[in-house]
């Protein structure tokens, strides 16, 4: 077995024959991890007792014990979820000495099926980047090619997967963070619909679009991390009482008769570099192949998208992240004394000091937004077009099972490119926000290659709740992909 | 527009401490995100409900059962400066 291409049932099966041992997986991608992590900065944190804590699975084994599907796992989890004992940052100053005393609902059920953190990944701070360029930690390397960019803000975990210094990793996406670094560094990429997957111990960035989900090497892999991830949960109220999924075990690649949708507007916006489109044309060529039938669809708010998830997830980060004040954790400003100092003095100098430059940016641009005399015009403007939005995607999942789109406009760009100019850098989340604004689930396929060797991937989009169906549909497409067995080459 | 002062105004709410270089380059990229954003106001949604999260809440009853989950000293393990088991601030009062 090569453990750089193995999947999760492969592993398995290997480890109840005991042909290899979950310690010996662990070391070969810790020495993995530790041999590649200074030239693509994927990782915040390692953890050197993982070989240990794998050796807990073997010891199952040699009972008779029965294992979890992730048995033996090696995960790379990015470090906006909490891992009891293991240094939690949001890639933030603010949090750079943090130490959860709690385990993320989502790492708490991967341990449960029998998976192992290798490590805490680097990610844009707070969630809030494109590029993961924004990590006080520094900017990752995207294994294909180490002078561009490995997307964000689950830039970390993609780079660490495409690289194979893990099995698997996980990512959480607010407008596309999973999605599309998932398609930057050629890997499958899932974020759920809101309410799968419990948001308890995720650091929160804007909590009505947040949610975490598989970062990993096949549709398989997906939907077995998916089915040990989801559920209901009583810590997070939003998650949906639904019965335990199987996707797994419902993988089907016959999809004939499927209807697949495209949305017009999408294909009319500028700036989409035509080896994107060209990606999406071979893709849906392929679909036809396999008996897909495909309908024109229309979401005419298209271009209101990007303005009002920029508002909606400015807004609510304000709110979530005051809770940074440096009083019962985190970063405190340092003061000679505190006793002539005034409160808000101290809270200033602190958050002034904590957050880096695009936290503040969004902090500002939500209290504005939030703020008396423009709340109306802004926040509750964007919730109101945000429920047009959502029910012009549920016509449109009147008349087809899923959508297939680009997930970007482009592939991975060059480190520094883009950073100078915010604006730009919105825009280009044209393609991934409206899934999070409607809740829908959505995932990147890794598909082709650009001519600079860059991959390039498309995305589906499911109806709520219908993942089945868009896993379903990426399991028979991925068989088809210029992608399909070729990995990042980093020495 | 979003000008200088009202930078400092909205660094203020925020508890923000900002430079006077942040407050003039958060100006300019403000003020242009928020005229590309602002053109949502075209729109008509005149009794349209805002969609403030994407799932359907209920309401849900359980017991009122007690459930440790942290120890004191672990919840304090983070704390920046501490005295025994209280945290240590400016004055408030």
């Amino acid at each position: 077995m090569d453990l750089n291409k193995a999947t999760y049932a492969e592993l398995n099966q290997q480890l109840q024959a005991k042909k290899i041992s979950a310690a010996e997986v662990a070391k070969f991608f810790l020495e993995k991890t530790n041999r590649l992590n200074g030239k693509l900065n994927a990782f915040i944190s390692v953890n050197e007792n993982v070989v240990r804590e794998a050796e807990v699975v073997d010891q199952k084994i040699a009972k008779g014990e029965t294992i979890g599907a992730l048995a033996g796992v090696p995960f790379a989890i990015k470090d906006l979820l909490c891992t009891k004992g293991i240094k939690t940052t949001a890639a933030s100053k603010i949090l750079s000495n943090f130490i959860p005393p709690y385990d993320a609902t989502v790492v708490r059920r991967l341990k449960e099926s029998g998976a192992v953190v290798l490590g805490k990944t680097n990610l844009d701070e707070f969630a809030m980047g494109s590029s993961n360029e924004t990590s006080a930690f520094g900017p990752v390397k995207n294994p294909w090619n180490i002078e561009y960019v490995p997307g964000g803000s689950s830039g970390g975990s993609a780079s660490a997967q495409a690289a194979r210094m893990v099995m698997g990793s996980i990512g959480t996406d607010t407008g596309g963070s999973i999605r599309q670094p998932s398609n930057f560094c050629g890997i499958v990429g899932v974020k759920p619909t809101y309410g799968r997957v419990s948001r308890y111990g995720i650091v929160a960035y804007a909590s009505s679009l947040d949610q975490a989900g598989p970062m990993v090497s096949s549709v398989s892999d997906a939907a077995t991390v998916l089915d040990a991830i989801c559920g209901k949960d009583t810590l997070d109220m939003t998650t949906a009482h639904l019965p335990k999924t199987e996707f797994n075990k419902n993988l089907n690649p016959n999809i004939k008769g499927i209807k697949v949708g495209l949305i017009k507007e999408y294909f009319s916006t500028s700036g989409i570099q035509p080896e994107v489109m060209a990606a999406v044309e071979k893709a849906k060529d392929n679909l036809k192949n396999l008996g897909a039938e495909f309908v024109e669809i229309s979401i005419p708010l298209t271009e209101y998208a990007v303005p009002i998830y920029y508002l909606i997830a400015a807004s609510e980060c304000s709110s979530n992240l005051s809770r940074y004040d440096g009083v019962k954790y985190g970063y405190r400003a340092n003061f000679k004394s505190l006793s002539d100092l005034s409160l808000d003095e101290f809270y200033s100098q602190t958050r002034g000091q904590g957050f880096g430059t695009e936290v503040k940016r969004r902090i500002m641009l939500g209290t504005y937004c939030l703020s008396s005399g423009y709340y109306d015009a802004y926040y509750r403007k964007a919730c109101q077009v945000r429920r047009l939005l959502r029910e012009q995607f549920n016509e449109a999942f009147k008349v087809c099972d899923v959508i297939l789109s680009p997930v970007t406009t482009s592939p991975a760009f060059k480190i520094g490119s883009r950073i100078y100019d915010p604006l730009t850098m919105y825009l280009n989340d044209i393609f991934t926000v409206s899934t999070n604004l409607s809740g829908l689930p959505g995932m990147s396929l890794p598909f082709s290659f650009s001519k600079e060797g860059l991959p390039l991937g498309i995305q589906l989009t499911g109806a709520h709740f219908k993942e089945q169906l868009m896993l379903n549909v990426a399991l028979a497409l991925e068989e088809t992909t210029e992608q399909k067995g070729r990995f990042a080459y980093v020495s | 527009m979003i000008d200088k002062k009202t930078i400092e105004h909205i660094a203020k709410l925020s508890r923000l401490s900002v430079t006077e270089a942040e407050a003039q380059t958060f100006s300019d990229q403000l003020t242009k995100a928020l005229d590309h954003f602002k053109k949502i106001s075209e729109l008509d949604t005149e009794g349209v409900e805002p969609l403030v999260t994407p799932s359907e809440i209920e309401s849900i009853w359980r017991e009122d059962v007690f459930i440790k989950m942290n120890t004191t000293e672990e919840l304090m393990s983070n704390a920046p400066e501490k005295v025994g088991n209280l945290f240590k601030v400016p004055p408030v009062v």
